[in-house]
Protein backbone atom coordinates (compact mmCIF):
# COMPACT_ATOMS: atom_id res chain seq x y z
CA UNK A 1 0.00 0.00 0.00
CA UNK A 2 1.55 3.29 -0.98
CA UNK A 3 1.35 6.53 0.98
CA UNK A 4 -1.48 7.92 -1.12
CA UNK A 5 -3.65 4.84 -0.57
CA UNK A 6 -2.99 4.78 3.17
CA UNK A 7 -4.01 8.42 3.53
CA UNK A 8 -7.13 7.84 1.43
CA UNK A 9 -8.08 4.93 3.68
CA UNK A 10 -7.72 7.10 6.79
CA UNK A 11 -9.89 9.77 5.21
CA UNK A 12 -12.45 7.21 4.06
CA UNK A 13 -13.68 6.74 7.65
CA UNK A 14 -14.82 10.35 7.72
CA UNK A 15 -16.00 10.94 4.17
CA UNK A 16 -19.78 11.11 3.89
CA UNK A 17 -21.28 9.20 1.02
CA UNK A 18 -24.81 10.50 1.43
CA UNK A 19 -24.13 14.05 0.31
CA UNK A 20 -26.39 15.32 -2.49
CA UNK A 21 -24.83 16.47 -5.74
CA UNK A 22 -24.38 20.20 -5.35
CA UNK A 23 -23.19 22.87 -7.73
CA UNK A 24 -22.15 26.50 -7.51
CA UNK A 25 -25.26 28.65 -7.78
CA UNK A 26 -27.54 26.24 -5.93
CA UNK A 27 -29.61 27.40 -3.00
CA UNK A 28 -29.10 24.98 -0.13
CA UNK A 29 -30.22 24.47 3.43
CA UNK A 30 -27.39 23.35 5.68
CA UNK A 31 -28.17 21.83 9.06
CA UNK A 32 -25.45 22.88 11.49
CA UNK A 33 -24.99 20.99 14.74
CA UNK A 34 -24.69 23.37 17.66
CA UNK A 35 -23.88 22.39 21.23
CA UNK A 36 -25.46 24.72 23.75
CA UNK A 37 -25.23 24.05 27.44
CA UNK A 38 -24.55 20.37 26.94
CA UNK A 39 -27.49 20.00 24.58
CA UNK A 40 -27.16 19.45 20.88
CA UNK A 41 -29.49 20.84 18.26
CA UNK A 42 -29.46 21.38 14.53
CA UNK A 43 -29.72 24.91 13.27
CA UNK A 44 -30.61 25.46 9.63
CA UNK A 45 -28.72 27.94 7.49
CA UNK A 46 -30.00 28.75 4.04
CA UNK A 47 -28.24 30.52 1.19
CA UNK A 48 -26.63 30.40 -2.22
CA UNK A 49 -23.42 28.50 -2.84
CA UNK A 50 -21.01 31.05 -4.26
CA UNK A 51 -17.84 28.94 -4.16
CA UNK A 52 -16.64 25.37 -3.79
CA UNK A 53 -13.08 24.59 -2.82
CA UNK A 54 -10.75 21.61 -2.64
CA UNK A 55 -11.74 17.98 -2.85
CA UNK A 56 -11.77 14.84 -0.79
CA UNK A 57 -12.08 15.30 2.94
CA UNK A 58 -11.11 18.95 2.68
CA UNK A 59 -14.00 19.97 0.43
CA UNK A 60 -15.74 23.19 1.46
CA UNK A 61 -18.63 25.29 0.22
CA UNK A 62 -19.19 29.00 0.79
CA UNK A 63 -22.84 29.78 1.39
CA UNK A 64 -24.00 33.38 1.12
CA UNK A 65 -27.24 34.91 2.27
CA UNK A 66 -28.40 38.42 2.99
CA UNK A 67 -29.70 38.63 6.53
CA UNK A 68 -31.32 41.87 7.76
CA UNK A 69 -29.63 43.77 4.97
CA UNK A 70 -26.20 42.43 5.83
CA UNK A 71 -24.45 39.86 3.69
CA UNK A 72 -23.40 36.75 5.63
CA UNK A 73 -21.04 34.14 4.20
CA UNK A 74 -20.29 30.89 5.94
CA UNK A 75 -17.77 28.30 4.87
CA UNK A 76 -18.77 24.71 5.59
CA UNK A 77 -16.44 21.76 5.63
CA UNK A 78 -18.71 19.31 3.83
CA UNK A 79 -17.49 16.14 5.51
CA UNK A 80 -17.38 17.58 9.02
CA UNK A 81 -19.69 16.00 11.61
CA UNK A 82 -20.83 19.54 12.47
CA UNK A 83 -22.62 19.64 9.13
CA UNK A 84 -25.61 17.47 9.87
CA UNK A 85 -27.43 17.71 6.55
CA UNK A 86 -27.44 19.47 3.23
CA UNK A 87 -30.56 19.79 1.11
CA UNK A 88 -30.79 21.46 -2.26
CA UNK A 89 -33.75 23.82 -2.45
CA UNK A 90 -33.21 25.37 -5.85
CA UNK A 91 -30.82 24.86 -8.73
CA UNK A 92 -29.35 28.11 -10.00
CA UNK A 93 -27.75 28.91 -13.32
CA UNK A 94 -24.17 30.10 -12.97
CA UNK A 95 -21.69 30.68 -15.76
CA UNK A 96 -18.63 30.81 -13.56
CA UNK A 97 -17.10 28.74 -10.78
CA UNK A 98 -16.94 31.51 -8.19
CA UNK A 99 -19.87 33.88 -7.80
CA UNK A 100 -17.99 36.57 -5.91
CA UNK A 101 -19.67 39.22 -8.06
CA UNK A 102 -22.83 38.65 -6.03
CA UNK A 103 -21.13 40.46 -3.15
CA UNK A 104 -21.31 43.71 -5.06
CA UNK A 105 -25.00 43.37 -5.81
CA UNK A 106 -28.00 44.17 -3.70
CA UNK A 107 -31.68 43.34 -3.83
CA UNK A 108 -33.16 41.82 -6.94
CA UNK A 109 -29.81 41.79 -8.75
CA UNK A 110 -28.57 39.02 -6.47
CA UNK A 111 -31.08 36.54 -7.90
CA UNK A 112 -29.83 33.73 -10.07
CA UNK A 113 -31.88 32.25 -12.88
CA UNK A 114 -33.31 28.88 -11.96
CA UNK A 115 -32.33 25.88 -14.00
CA UNK A 116 -34.53 22.87 -14.39
CA UNK A 117 -32.26 20.35 -16.13
CA UNK A 118 -30.72 19.19 -12.85
CA UNK A 119 -32.83 17.22 -10.43
CA UNK A 120 -33.19 18.54 -6.92
CA UNK B 1 16.75 10.77 26.36
CA UNK B 2 14.47 7.89 25.83
CA UNK B 3 14.46 5.40 23.04
CA UNK B 4 12.26 6.22 20.08
CA UNK B 5 11.59 4.65 16.71
CA UNK B 6 12.24 5.59 13.12
CA UNK B 7 9.63 6.14 10.45
CA UNK B 8 8.81 7.78 7.17
CA UNK B 9 6.48 10.68 6.64
CA UNK B 10 3.59 9.72 4.37
CA UNK B 11 1.78 13.03 4.14
CA UNK B 12 -0.85 15.14 5.77
CA UNK B 13 -4.62 14.99 6.02
CA UNK B 14 -7.25 15.85 8.59
CA UNK B 15 -9.40 13.85 10.94
CA UNK B 16 -12.34 14.86 13.11
CA UNK B 17 -12.42 14.48 16.87
CA UNK B 18 -15.50 13.52 18.89
CA UNK B 19 -16.62 17.14 19.19
CA UNK B 20 -16.50 17.48 15.41
CA UNK B 21 -13.44 19.67 15.20
CA UNK B 22 -11.07 19.04 12.31
CA UNK B 23 -7.53 18.20 13.43
CA UNK B 24 -4.67 18.52 10.94
CA UNK B 25 -2.58 15.38 11.16
CA UNK B 26 0.64 14.05 9.70
CA UNK B 27 0.60 10.35 8.89
CA UNK B 28 3.85 8.61 9.81
CA UNK B 29 4.64 5.02 9.01
CA UNK B 30 6.99 4.01 11.80
CA UNK B 31 8.77 0.81 12.57
CA UNK B 32 9.02 -2.00 13.18
CA UNK B 33 12.62 -1.28 14.07
CA UNK B 34 15.06 -3.94 15.19
CA UNK B 35 17.61 -3.44 17.92
CA UNK B 36 20.91 -4.08 16.16
CA UNK B 37 23.29 -3.28 18.99
CA UNK B 38 23.15 -2.45 22.68
CA UNK B 39 26.00 -0.33 23.94
CA UNK B 40 26.78 -0.33 27.62
CA UNK B 41 28.95 1.70 29.95
CA UNK B 42 31.25 -1.25 30.39
CA UNK B 43 31.89 -2.08 26.75
CA UNK B 44 31.52 1.26 24.99
CA UNK B 45 31.85 3.90 27.69
CA UNK B 46 28.25 5.01 27.33
CA UNK B 47 24.91 3.29 27.14
CA UNK B 48 22.75 3.45 24.06
CA UNK B 49 20.58 1.40 21.77
CA UNK B 50 21.16 1.16 18.05
CA UNK B 51 18.12 0.42 15.92
CA UNK B 52 17.68 -0.31 12.24
CA UNK B 53 14.84 0.72 9.97
CA UNK B 54 13.90 0.56 6.31
CA UNK B 55 14.20 -2.65 4.34
CA UNK B 56 16.62 -2.62 1.46
CA UNK B 57 18.38 -5.06 -0.85
CA UNK B 58 21.42 -6.87 0.37
CA UNK B 59 23.51 -5.55 -2.51
CA UNK B 60 22.82 -1.98 -1.41
CA UNK B 61 24.99 -2.45 1.67
CA UNK B 62 28.69 -3.02 1.95
CA UNK B 63 30.23 -6.02 3.65
CA UNK B 64 31.17 -4.35 6.94
CA UNK B 65 27.58 -3.23 7.38
CA UNK B 66 26.19 -6.64 6.45
CA UNK B 67 28.58 -8.22 8.94
CA UNK B 68 27.39 -5.82 11.62
CA UNK B 69 23.75 -6.66 10.91
CA UNK B 70 24.52 -10.37 10.85
CA UNK B 71 25.51 -10.21 14.52
CA UNK B 72 21.97 -9.24 15.46
CA UNK B 73 20.39 -11.41 12.77
CA UNK B 74 18.56 -8.51 11.11
CA UNK B 75 17.59 -8.37 7.46
CA UNK B 76 19.38 -5.59 5.52
CA UNK B 77 18.25 -2.15 6.67
CA UNK B 78 18.82 1.25 5.14
CA UNK B 79 19.11 3.30 8.30
CA UNK B 80 20.85 2.75 11.62
CA UNK B 81 20.31 5.24 14.42
CA UNK B 82 21.33 5.35 18.04
CA UNK B 83 19.45 6.53 21.11
CA UNK B 84 21.18 7.22 24.40
CA UNK B 85 19.56 5.39 27.27
CA UNK B 86 19.51 5.88 31.00
CA UNK B 87 17.68 2.65 31.58
CA UNK B 88 19.36 -0.27 33.23
CA UNK B 89 21.12 -2.98 31.27
CA UNK B 90 18.85 -5.67 30.00
CA UNK B 91 15.97 -3.35 29.16
CA UNK B 92 16.78 -3.85 25.50
CA UNK B 93 18.09 -6.94 23.79
CA UNK B 94 19.72 -7.37 20.42
CA UNK B 95 17.14 -8.52 17.91
CA UNK B 96 14.23 -7.03 19.82
CA UNK B 97 11.60 -5.36 17.69
CA UNK B 98 10.34 -1.87 18.51
CA UNK B 99 7.01 -0.89 17.00
CA UNK B 100 4.37 1.79 17.20
CA UNK B 101 2.77 0.30 20.30
CA UNK B 102 5.48 2.07 22.27
CA UNK B 103 3.25 5.12 21.74
CA UNK B 104 -0.36 5.73 22.65
CA UNK B 105 -2.86 8.36 21.60
CA UNK B 106 -2.72 11.56 23.59
CA UNK B 107 0.98 11.14 24.33
CA UNK B 108 3.39 14.00 23.66
CA UNK B 109 6.24 13.24 21.29
CA UNK B 110 9.19 14.94 19.65
CA UNK B 111 9.67 14.38 15.93
CA UNK B 112 12.92 15.19 14.21
CA UNK B 113 13.89 15.00 10.60
CA UNK B 114 15.63 16.84 7.79
CA UNK B 115 13.76 19.98 6.74
CA UNK B 116 12.96 20.79 3.12
CA UNK B 117 16.01 22.37 1.47
CA UNK B 118 15.54 25.88 0.15
CA UNK B 119 19.06 26.22 -1.26
CA UNK B 120 21.11 29.41 -0.94
CA UNK B 121 18.53 31.89 0.25
CA UNK B 122 18.76 35.63 0.76
CA UNK B 123 17.89 37.57 3.85
CA UNK B 124 14.28 38.22 2.93
CA UNK B 125 13.47 34.55 2.76
CA UNK B 126 15.92 33.25 5.32
CA UNK B 127 15.81 35.88 8.06
CA UNK B 128 12.54 37.69 7.34
CA UNK B 129 14.26 40.97 6.45
CA UNK B 130 12.19 43.68 4.82
CA UNK B 131 12.81 44.69 1.27
CA UNK B 132 13.99 48.08 0.03
CA UNK B 133 11.83 50.38 -2.09
CA UNK B 134 11.01 48.83 -5.47
CA UNK B 135 10.75 52.16 -7.37
CA UNK B 136 11.59 55.88 -7.31
CA UNK B 137 15.10 55.17 -8.55
CA UNK B 138 15.89 52.72 -5.76
CA UNK B 139 18.27 49.93 -6.59
CA UNK B 140 18.15 48.48 -3.09
CA UNK B 141 15.55 45.74 -3.53
CA UNK B 142 16.80 42.68 -1.69
CA UNK B 143 20.11 43.86 -0.26
CA UNK B 144 20.93 43.15 3.39
CA UNK B 145 21.81 46.74 4.36
CA UNK B 146 24.64 47.57 6.72
CA UNK B 147 26.23 44.56 8.37
CA UNK B 148 27.93 46.45 11.20
CA UNK B 149 30.24 49.29 12.30
CA UNK B 150 33.45 50.33 10.47
CA UNK B 151 37.08 50.38 11.58
CA UNK B 152 36.12 49.59 15.15
CA UNK B 153 35.77 46.61 15.54
CA UNK B 154 36.89 46.08 11.92
CA UNK B 155 35.04 42.82 11.60
CA UNK B 156 31.52 41.51 11.32
CA UNK B 157 30.10 40.22 14.56
CA UNK B 158 29.56 36.49 14.76
CA UNK B 159 25.98 35.42 14.31
CA UNK B 160 25.15 38.27 11.90
CA UNK B 161 22.15 37.27 9.86
CA UNK B 162 23.20 36.90 6.26
CA UNK B 163 22.33 34.96 3.14
CA UNK B 164 23.22 31.28 3.03
CA UNK B 165 21.95 27.73 2.95
CA UNK B 166 18.40 27.47 4.19
CA UNK B 167 16.67 24.25 5.11
CA UNK B 168 18.07 20.74 4.60
CA UNK B 169 19.11 20.65 8.23
CA UNK B 170 17.99 18.65 11.22
CA UNK B 171 14.86 20.10 12.78
CA UNK B 172 13.06 18.82 15.86
CA UNK B 173 9.43 19.67 16.43
CA UNK B 174 8.70 19.24 20.10
CA UNK B 175 5.61 18.27 22.07
CA UNK B 176 3.40 17.13 19.24
CA UNK B 177 0.47 15.08 20.40
CA UNK B 178 -0.35 11.65 19.06
CA UNK B 179 -3.88 11.54 17.69
CA UNK B 180 -4.07 7.86 16.90
CA UNK B 181 -1.86 4.79 16.69
CA UNK B 182 -2.62 2.06 14.19
CA UNK B 183 -0.31 -0.78 15.16
CA UNK B 184 -1.69 -3.12 12.48
CA UNK B 185 -0.40 -0.89 9.74
CA UNK B 186 2.44 0.66 11.78
CA UNK B 187 0.92 4.12 11.50
CA UNK B 188 1.09 7.07 13.87
CA UNK B 189 -1.15 10.09 13.36
CA UNK B 190 0.45 13.19 14.82
CA UNK B 191 -1.27 16.51 15.26
CA UNK B 192 0.50 19.19 13.25
CA UNK B 193 3.33 19.23 10.76
CA UNK B 194 6.71 17.55 10.86
CA UNK B 195 9.94 18.43 9.03
CA UNK B 196 10.70 17.29 5.51
CA UNK B 197 8.77 16.09 2.53
CA UNK B 198 6.68 12.96 2.30
CA UNK B 199 9.00 9.96 2.23
CA UNK B 200 11.64 11.50 4.46
CA UNK B 201 13.11 9.74 7.49
CA UNK B 202 11.82 10.78 10.89
CA UNK B 203 12.82 9.96 14.42
CA UNK B 204 9.96 9.79 16.89
CA UNK B 205 10.74 9.92 20.59
CA UNK B 206 8.67 10.55 23.71
CA UNK B 207 8.77 14.27 24.43
CA UNK B 208 11.62 15.64 26.49
CA UNK B 209 10.07 18.10 28.90
CA UNK B 210 12.36 20.49 30.72
CA UNK B 211 12.44 19.77 34.43
CA UNK B 212 11.36 16.18 33.99
CA UNK B 213 13.72 13.28 33.84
Amino acid sequence: MNAEAIIRSIEAEYIKDDLPKIYVGDTVRVGVRIVEGGKERVQPYEGTIIAMRNGGINETITVRRVFQGIGVERVFLLHAPRVASITVIRRGKARRAKLYYLRDRVGKATRLKQRFDRAL
Amino acid sequence: MSVGILGTKLGMTQVFDETGIAIPVTVIQAGPCTVTQVKTEKTDGYSSVQIGFGDCKEKALNRPKLGHLKKSGTSPVRYLREYRTTEKDGAFEVGQSLSTDRFESGQLIDVSGISIGKGFAGNQKRNNFRRGPMSHGSKNHKQPGSIGPGTTPGRVYPGKKMAGQMGNEKVTVRKLSVVRVDSDRNLILVKGGVPGKAGSLLSITPATIVGQQ
